[in-house]
């Protein structure tokens, strides 16, 4: 096989990978929640509810597509891709496997190595947050508008912390490569613990988990939606699968958020103390850190759920309180410590 | 707060609150209760001013009362607070009660508390379930509901209806405690603290609780009283005023409990007062069912009363103590066997007045937790 057929597989797959998680998580969310809330949920479409998922992406495609009179049509149409796409691209530099061997062809378990990986992930999260903001104005509605002004505030804000957080980590390994970032937490650190990230930056593993929620609009932080006060916020106007995408990128993100907080924080697709490479073959080593990978994935992501059915939602004034007096000191504090501690050990 | 923003008013002129932008909130909203409307002058997420816009659910239900006969209004009084209608039944029977000058019988009387303390555990599981909704915390909602079809489950054996009861009737109630109450209510008196303590430990000091309520809209004891307030509403600003304990009716001066207040009349106090409540509601019902239990079976539950009731002439002025607050029924009677004027006195009316002062200064999302904590039930508004 050629090298570009051979990314070709790797883009289409990871493609449908991003997009069935998606489509799983809309179904886990509904499934946990209602396991917290003593209730059943969605249980009649497929054993135990499995393609109610199915059933609402019929329900989107055929729902009567709705331009309100009044919106901005050009950038009414853009708002859903251009919050979509930037979840799905982010997904090209995370590294999901270390490498399988097929015909004798070493095969890298990520669609793109490019060096400044992590720079890309930082700039495409930066890119959906205009989705939501031209969603949210071109709909020309009162709600919308002020969901997209929360969004636009809080992602924003939020972006510095997680900056400041994430520049700690480009400090601690010295490159803005994810795969290399992975390969560097193999081992122990002390002896005894795995030389995983979130034990050199636990402070650093807080503040990168708390902007990535705001990131991701979820609760505590889903003020942009917020459907008890904006109706449903940014994309109040929004019907059909324009919606769907709205909802669906959402997810997404999720997905993207959880696969890098394991690939900078949590070892990547290494077990600890474990060098699965000794023992399998391969093909089977391939498959098993691909799945290593993906069961931590699954954990966080089931966080997002476990945390949004929890806890209450904070007030804008509040939610900017935190970024601004809690999260962006506490960042600057952790990377002049961090900085001054590279400085000295090497 | 609601001082600088007076100060901003004057210095660029009071035409100029109609520069900010108009935010219309409701009457068809996902966290208006009922159909409520509040127009809103907002400065980004603060609230310049707000304007409630009543009568979205005016059924004209007073003057409907000149036309009934006075059994034939009973049901109507269920479509005013229909989160426990069981109370705005009571109150109107009360009402009419010491119009004719009689009094029912003691078991019916102790019916009458079980019945309606169980509607004010249901109406206060609403409004903490509820709360919790608007402010981002759906769990707990999820835990209170499920107990309050418990709890109307036994309405339904009591008196067939679940949510508009129209229990009782002039002069009496109609039928016995149901048999599987009595093996009923212990459990469900564990599965209502255990609810409670759910809600308890996920909300109230959860930090963002705690910032989003501690200090909402909070309002002073003097405000309050000339506002009208009663119930929670006024117990939460500090005032020790309870129906129940200060003008007692029906056998309400024979129990043990207490009347939590509060201090600040934040939504927190009002949080706090109704799951407080709901425990001294659960003591109540033990006490009374312990008293019902020692009744003679063969005890009367019915007062002699004429077919078709004709007051003397007259006006009289009853209040009880419901969920929400001081709920009164004024009838004038010109002594025919139709009332010549019914007028209600509905608790959240009179907070609602006060909901523009309330909110004013606060932000959007404080707006939403104040308009679930007062617990406005539009049918009791609009009437």
């Amino acid at each position: 096989m050629a090298d570009w057929q051979i990314d070709l597989i790797k883009v289409v797959f990871i493609w449908v990978w991003a997009l069935l998680i998606a489509v799983v998580m809309t179904w886990v969310e509904r499934r946990a929640s209602a396991m917290m809330q003593d209730r059943l949920g969605p249980n009649r479409a497929g054993p135990f509810g499995l393609f109610q998922p199915l059933a609402d992406g019929i329900k989107l495609f055929t729902k009567e597509d709705i331009i309100p009179e009044k919106a901005r049509k050009i950038l009414f149409v853009l708002g859903p891709p251009l919050f979509a796409l930037p979840a799905f691209s982010a997904y090209a530099v995370v590294p999901f496997g270390d490498k399988i061997v097929l015909g004798g062809k070493e095969i890298i378990l990520q669609v793109s190595d490019v060096n400044i990986g992590f720079l890309y992930v930082l700039a495409l999260g930066a890119i959906g947050v205009y989705g939501m903001v031209i969603g949210g104005w071109a709909s020309n509605s009162k709600y919308s508008i002020l969901g997209g002004l929360r969004a636009t505030a809080q992602l924003i804000s939020y972006e510095v912390p997680m900056g400041l957080a994430l520049l700690t980590i480009v400090l601690l390994y010295g490159t803005f490569s994810l795969r290399e970032m992975v390969l560097l937490q193999q081992g122990t650190f002390l002896g005894f613990l795995p030389n995983w990230g979130i034990f050199k930056q636990p402070l650093g593993f807080i503040i990168f988990l708390v902007a990535a929620y705001a990131e991701a609009n979820r609760v505590p932080f889903d003020l942009p939606e917020c459907e008890s006060e904006l109706v449903t916020g940014y994309h109040t106007e929004y019907g059909s699968m324009r919606l769907g995408l709205y909802l669906f990128g959402e997810y997404v993100n999720l997905g993207t958020l959880a696969a890098i907080t394991v690939s900078l924080f949590f070892g990547g697709w290494a077990l600890p103390y474990v060098d699965m490479s000794k023992f399998l073959g391969p093909v089977a080593y391939g498959i098993a850190s691909f799945t290593v990978f993906f069961l931590k994935q699954a954990f966080f992501l089931f966080l997002f759920v476990w945390v949004r059915w929890t806890v209450p939602r904070f007030r804008y004034d509040q939610l900017m309180g935190l970024g601004w007096k809690a999260l962006i000191p506490l960042g600057l504090v952790n990377l002049f410590v961090t900085a001054l501690l590279v400085q000295l050990t090497i | 707060m609601a001082k600088e923003i007076e100060t901003v008013c004057v210095t660029t002129g009071p035409a100029e609150v109609g520069d900010y932008v108009a935010l219309n909130i409701g009457p068809i909203h996902p966290a208006m209760h009922g159909t409520l409307r509040v127009i809103t002058r907002t400065d980004g997420e603060t609230i310049i001013s707000a304007e409630p816009e009543i009568g979205y659910l005016h059924r004209g239900v007073e003057k409907l009362g000149e036309n009934l006969t006075y059994r034939q209004f009973l049901p109507l009084t269920d479509r005013l607070n229909y989160c426990s209608a069981i109370c705005n039944n009571v109150a109107y029977e009360l009402a009419v009660e010491k119009a004719l000058g009689i009094e029912v019988p003691e078991k019916a009387q102790l019916l009458r508390i079980i019945m309606m303390e169980l509607a004010r555990i249901a109406d206060h599981q609403v409004l903490v379930g509820i709360l919790g909704v608007d402010l981002g915390a759906l769990t707990p909602f999820f835990y209170l509901i499920i107990q309050r079809e418990e709890i109307y489950e036994i309405f339904e054996w009591h008196h067939g209806a679940r949510l508009t009861n129209s229990m009782g009737t002039i002069g009496g109630v109609e039928a016995e405690l149901p048999d599987r109450f009595h093996e009923k209510w212990p459990k469900m008196r564990d599965s209502i603290r255990k609810a409670n303590d759910e809600t308890d430990r996920l909300l109230t000091h959860n930090r963002i609780w705690m910032d989003r309520t501690i200090g909402v809209n909070a309002f002073c004891a003097d405000d309050a009283l000339n506002w009208g307030f009663t119930g929670p509403m006024l117990r939460a600003c500090g005032v020790k005023r309870d129906l129940r304990k200060d003008e007692p009716y029906l056998m309400y001066d024979k129990f043990d409990f207490e009347v939590p207040t509060g201090k600040h009349g934040d939504v927190f106090d009002r949080y706090m007062i109704r799951m407080l409540e709901m425990e001294e509601s659960i003591k109540i019902i033990d006490q009374a069912y312990a008293m019902y239990q020692d009744m003679p079976d063969d005890a009367p539950l019915m007062k002699k009363v004429p077919k078709i009731i004709k007051p003397p002439e007259g006006q009289i002025y009853h209040a009880i103590e419901s969920p929400n607050g001081e709920l009164g029924f004024f009838i004038k009677s010109d002594g025919t066997d139709k009332p010549y004027r019914i007028k209600i006195r509905p608790p959240c009316y009179m907070v609602y007045q006060a909901f523009g002062e309330l909110v004013q200064g606060e932000m959007i999302s404080d707006l939403i937790a104040c308009l679930s904590s007062i617990n406005v039930i539009a049918g009791e508004l609009d009437r």
